[in-house]
């Protein structure tokens, strides 16, 4: 398979009469700065963890606003939390804190 | 010198001695308790440095720290004096105080409360010289012990003559103990004044004592003049009752935590028992405050050092938890704290029992076969295999890549030099493990270690260069490799030194800003400083050193809002740019982007600086 540096999604749906907000208000209690996410992808395009996995903050968002914990589960303690995002936001997001965060509440009890 | 009281008990003693025998309860229960929580290994280093000669050196640091508090004498004259005068005074006074029960009276020493009380139940006679020595030595010092006094009231509302701009801002139960302790020494003086003309005193206690007499002619029997004793004696046992439950614990607890320290004990872990003596220790005097910059410039006072160990001694764990997230780790408050109190290792400890986020799948992609090539971290194993013997790796670190400037300058360096050098994460590489350890996962830090540690050894180089002070401290502390580990600002003053390069000296005026993680964190400030001078004109500047300032874009500090970060980067640009340098310069990524999202000056590695005027 060529590699084109990119890879599709499995086409998904999504079932709007299900609101699961309450991780992303739990998250935007604790960490008020991911209201001003503009979903640019720049995280994602510098991250340290992404050259290896799917790793992808962009996506973490969004699924965290759609309610999708079932997805963030796995993949969400995957970060090695080096940094590099925060410094490339443009809007100054606490990128690390929103990981440690996310990983609080997905993980709570599970983790040894 | 004789018994001027048939018994040797007076119900006024009863508050003193039942807050004494309060007291030595509760610090035997602690020292157990403290001792208990130590695990095997340190109570055996406790032990063998209790009964070694290294205690003596304990000792001696104990009676200048605990009593003569030689670090605030450094810090500001008046200060030092107003702590050694409670300290080292109120020493003296139980010093004198037993001497003389041991000379006059040898068989009351069984009754803690004699010394203290010496004067009310002995009096001097005409004969006894020595006993007005020691009078005259108790007036001295209680003298001494009241000039700390005045001091510390004037400090509640002078401080900045004390060398500080902000101070502590005292709880209730603070109050209660301060106010008693200053209630002390001047109801003693008032006590041993309206008792001069019974059992004699000095020339400080006799002399106010007749100007009282001479207002009005008392007797001891008058109803006015036994209260003054009691309130001596209530104003004792409520600051030792007290004493557990405010600042004043450290009195207590920093002779322990001396010898525990000087005995090689840490925690890496949980604060149980060493940090709870650290915790304990710290007297909230509040030197601290002035060289936090998330207070000073911030305006986060909760996060301050002493803010967080009150946190963790109500029990408040997510307070605490809060503080220790928003910690730049810059070691400002460590290295002014006059008690050497770490607190940036006690809010790793916070972190490390809040924060887990360690699976078993957690870093699966690390081991990935080594036959995949599609993933950089196995291309970077084999281009490994193709260059295993090189003089040096170069490791640029995960925000170096955010300032390509650098690695370019770092790879045109290398190459002048002729060394033989692999660039190891030239395509991108794993992260060190200092970020993730310093939001408190420390077994996840523990993978990446290894993975890394797999990594260099497996090429034989003789050393390991890093463009990153995060990755160099912890290479440098944290790792176990077979070569030495240098940041790239000493890599370079090598090549100058053995002249390996060389450059054209420039008349740029260039201002250098010590990282925390090299400078304060890991003792380098030398060497960038000659490479620079080798540049260029260097300038010095008011923070220079241990003076540093943090650009405020630490990653130790998860959740400090950009806001912070940028008011504390701004700030540190204005103040390394009052002299009107031509290049700002520093050594780390990190400090490199804060500084240059200001825009105010020229924002410059160091190495990029060199790698400009090669020859």
């Amino acid at each position: 398979m060529i590699n084109f540096g990119y890879k599709r999604n499995e086409s998904a749906t999504l079932d709007l009469d299900v609101d699961n907000s309450e991780l992303y208000k739990k998250l935007l209690k604790e960490e008020p700065s991911a209201a001003t996410c503009i979903s640019c992808g720049t995280c994602a395009s510098t991250c340290s963890t992404g050259q290896f996995t799917d790793f992808n903050l962009r996506k973490i968002m969004l699924l965290c606003k759609r309610g999708d914990t079932q997805s963030l589960e796995p993949i969400i303690n995957r970060c090695m939390l080096c940094g590099k995002c925060q410094f490339a936001c443009p809007k100054g997001l606490n990128t690390r804190h929103i990981v440690l965060i996310l990983n609080k509440h997905l993980h709570a009890g599970k983790i040894s | 010198m004789q018994e001027r009281l048939a018994s040797s008990f007076d119900p006024f003693v009863l508050p003193y001695t039942i807050g004494l025998v309060f007291i030595l309860t509760y610090l035997f229960i602690a020292l157990i308790r403290v001792v208990k929580a130590l695990p095997n290994d340190d109570k055996f280093k406790l032990l063998k440095h209790i009964f070694s000669l290294k205690i003596f050196k304990s000792g001696w640091e104990i009676f200048m720290e605990c009593l003569l508090h030689r670090k605030i004498w450094k810090k500001n004259w008046t200060l030092g004096y107003m702590h050694t005068a409670f300290a080292f005074g109120w020493f003296l006074l139980i010093i004198w105080g037993h001497l003389e029960v041991n000379i006059f009276a040898p068989h009351r020493l069984n009754l803690p409360w004699y010394p203290i009380f010496f004067r009310y139940f002995m009096m001097e006679t005409e004969t006894t010289l020595q006993g007005s020595f020691f009078f005259f030595m108790m007036d001295l010092t209680l003298l001494y012990v009241l000039s700390g006094l005045v001091l510390a009231i004037y400090k509640r509302f002078r401080r900045k003559a004390f060398g500080m701009k902000r101070t502590t801002k005292l709880r209730w139960n603070d109050q209660v103990a301060m106010y008693a302790l200053w209630a002390i020494f001047p109801l003693r003086f008032l006590a041993e004044s309206f008792y001069s003309e019974i059992s004699g005193g000095s020339f400080l206690t006799a002399g106010v004592g007749s100007i009282f007499h001479w207002f009005y002619n008392f007797t001891e029997n008058e109803i006015y003049i036994r209260p003054i004793w009691w309130a001596y004696s209530i104003s004792l046992g409520v600051f030792f009752i007290m004493l557990p439950w405010s600042r004043y614990t450290h009195i207590l607890s920093e002779p322990l935590f001396i010898i525990m320290r000087n005995a090689g004990i840490r925690e890496e872990h949980r604060n149980s028992g060493y940090g709870k003596v650290e915790i304990y220790s710290c007297s909230r005097c509040g030197i601290c405050l002035d060289p936090c910059q998330l207070v000073s410039v911030a305006s986060l006072r909760d996060s301050a050092a002493i803010n967080y160990t009150r946190h963790l001694r109500l029990w408040k764990s997510a307070k605490a938890h809060q503080a220790a997230s928003t910690c730049l780790m810059c070691n400002r408050c460590t290295k002014a704290c006059p008690v050497g109190v770490d607190t940036a290792a006690l809010k790793l400890n916070t972190k490390h029992e809040l924060v887990n986020l360690h699976t078993e799948k957690q870093y699966d992609y690390l081991n990935t076969s080594v036959k995949d090539i599609s993933t950089p971290l196995n291309a970077l194993t084999l281009s490994g295999a193709e260059a295993t013997d090189v003089d040096v790796i170069y490791f640029a670190g995960c925000m170096t890549h955010l300032t390509p400037a650098t690695k370019l300058a770092m790879t045109k360096i290398l190459e002048a030099s002729g060394e033989r050098f692999n660039f190891i994460d030239a395509e991108g590489s794993i992260c060190c493990g200092r970020p993730v350890l310093l939001a408190g996962a420390r077994k996840s830090a523990d993978e990446l270690i290894k993975k890394n540690t797999e990594l260099f050894n497996q090429i034989h180089a003789k050393t390991l260069v890093t463009s990153c002070p995060i990755c160099y401290k912890f290479f440098k502390e944290n790792y176990a490799l077979n070569m030495r580990v240098l940041h790239h600002s000493q890599y370079i003053q090598e090549l100058l030194k053995i002249g390996k390069i060389k450059i054209n000296p420039t008349t740029a005026k260039i201002v250098f800003h010590d990282p925390c993680e090299l400078g304060r964190n890991s003792g380098v400030y030398d060497e960038p400083r000659e490479v620079l001078k080798s540049v260029g004109q260097l300038q010095s500047t008011a923070y220079d050193g241990d003076e540093s300032l943090c650009c405020g874009h630490s990653i130790a500090a998860e959740a400090l809002p950009y806001r912070k970060r940028r008011v504390m980067s701004d700030d540190v640009v204005e103040k390394l740019t009052t002299n009107n340098p031509d290049i700002l310069a520093t050594a780390c990524p990190a400090c490199k982007k804060a500084f240059s999202e200001t825009n105010k000056i020229e924002v410059k590695d160091l190495a990029e600086i060199v790698a400009e005027n090669l020859v």
